[in-house]
């Protein structure tokens, strides 16, 4: 087992619920590390509507879902908060000496003395495409993500999608495929026209295939891929490939938070209004994951949750503090904390 | 009103009287049809509200605007009926209209 990273508070998911907690949490000296299994910060505002304008976020008349996560990320930077990205949290246990231990996907571990969950509508997964056994070949054959491009050199790569991730790993990985395939529904992208052009263009000097298509079926076995079958506007063509690698996109999964045991309602994690605490003590819930008479699944309630849970891990990570309610505007020592008085 | 009829993977058939201007992905969401997730609530921005166009519908519909057609590469087994029902609105001249809600939404 890998050593233990130790922190107060262990947030699940950096939405932008899970990323305010920090500004709360630290406010009341609490330190905090956040694991999401996406690569960036902001949950679905970055990852479902980046570009689109959210209209009430208090005082913000208009602000783009990236906007509102640059400027949670710059409130939340004086607390130094820690972030693992690309981890899916998968295990979650109560130590006896008192506090949790976490274990994510690739087997690292992390000790708080309170777990905040914020993980929205589950973690974000990839979807799978409609390829019948595809199942057998995940893991040894079919990649969702590249996490080392080390492991794909001298390989045969079929790669199939036109958004962005599909056209950057076709980009990426070219140089150390053996050969790369590219395999797309349509002519058309969704993907920035700077990557299309430079995919083309490798295409013309002969350095990759482009066709379109979809795929229908895999060959190989054991796990062990030798080609699959495409269908294109012309009829069926084989290509001969090593490693799949379909990007089709997220789409979001409960996923392990189901076997914590907490009590659920319907995908929901219920909590109390005042501390937001699940059926666990010291495991809280905020944000569109916990469910409560007259929830919203709105920004500005995660908000207010985060607040009110905050209170309340403050309590149990240092039970004989005395909290003192203060205002940002007036209490020198919050100005200390955030660093804009001495 | 305008009566839309949903029909399931397992043959399963759902019949409403929608509002026009509602979306058929609201009206799928309001009575329950199975297999519409909607997950961003019909933003297009998600692909989990993907339906097949009943063939003889598909004049009437219309084609998919290219907003839509980027967001389809994300869908489950696309077709060429395949539309996401959060940008289908209901009007006069879809009374009678037939979707099949694929097998999943991904
Ligand atoms: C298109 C669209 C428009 C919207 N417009 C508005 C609006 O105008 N106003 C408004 O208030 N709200 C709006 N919302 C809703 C708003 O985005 C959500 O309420 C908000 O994102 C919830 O934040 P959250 O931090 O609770 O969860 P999320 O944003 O869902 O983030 C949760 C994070 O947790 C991660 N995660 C989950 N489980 C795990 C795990 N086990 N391990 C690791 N990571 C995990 C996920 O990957 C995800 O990144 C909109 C939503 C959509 C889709």
């Amino acid at each position: 087992m890998k050593e233990a990273i130790r922190t107060d508070v262990l947030i699940v998911g950096a939405g932008p619920v899970g990323l305010f907690a920090v500004f709360e949490l630290g406010l009341l000296d609490l330190k905090c590390h956040l694991i999401d299994i996406l690569d960036r910060p902001g949950g679905q505002c970055t990852e479902l509507y980046p570009e689109k304008p959210i209209y009430d976020i208090p005082a913000w008349p208009v602000i783009s879902g990236q906007e509102l996560v640059d400027r949670l990320m710059e409130q939340i930077r004086p607390f130094e908060p820690q972030f693992t990205f690309n981890r899916m949290v998968a295990g979650l246990e109560r130590l006896p000496e008192g506090g949790f231990r976490a274990t994510t996907d690739e087997g690292e571990v992390f000790e708080a003395k309170v777990v905040v969950i914020a993980a929205g509508g589950g973690s974000f997964q990839p979807k799978r495409p409609p390829i019948p056994g595809i199942e057998a070949y995940e893991g040894k054959s079919v990649f969702y993500a590249v996490r080392r491009m080390e492991d794909f050199r001298g390989e045969d790569l079929l790669i199939v999608g036109g958004g962005d991730s599909a056209l950057d790993w076709t980009l990426n990985l070219q140089p150390l495929a053996h050969r790369l395939t590219l395999v797309h529904r349509r002519a058309e992208f969704r993907a920035a026209p700077d990557s299309v052009n430079r995919m083309l263009a490798l295409k013309e000097a002969g350095k990759l295939d482009f066709r379109i298509g979809q795929v229908k079926a895999l060959e190989g076995e054991d796990g062990i891929l030798r080609g699959a079958v495409v269908k294109g506007p012309e009829g069926d063509f084989e290509v001969a490939c090593t490693r799949l690698l379909p990007f089709f996109g997220l789409t979001m999964k409960l996923g392990p938070i189901a076997d914590w045991g907490l009590n659920l309602d319907e995908n929901l994690i219920p909590v109390d209004t005042e501390r937001f605490e699940t059926s666990q003590p010291g495991i809280f819930a905020i944000g569109d994951i916990n469910h409560y008479p007259g929830k919203l699944k709105l920004i500005l309630s995660g908000f207010h949750e985060a607040a009110l849970m905050a209170q309340a891990a403050k309590r149990i990570v240092h039970p004989h503090e005395k909290v003192v309610f203060q205002y940002t505007t007036s209490s020198t020592s919050l100005q200390r904390k955030l660093g804009v008085t001495r | 009103m305008t009566k839309l009829t949903y029909i399931a993977p397992d043959g399963a058939t759902f019949e409403v009287e929608a509002e026009d201007g509602s979306t058929v992905m609201e009206n799928a969401v309001r009575h329950g049809v199975p297999g519409i997730e909607a997950e961003c609530g019909g933003a297009c921005a998600c692909a989990t509200c993907h339906v097949y166009v009943d063939e003889e519908w598909m004049d009437a519909v219309g084609q998919p605007e290219a907003m839509e057609e980027d967001m389809l590469d994300f869908a489950y087994d696309v077709r060429p009926n395949s539309r996401l029902s959060c940008q289908i609105r209901v009007r006069e001249d879809l009374d009678g209209l037939v979707v099949r809600v694929p097998e999943r939404q991904g």
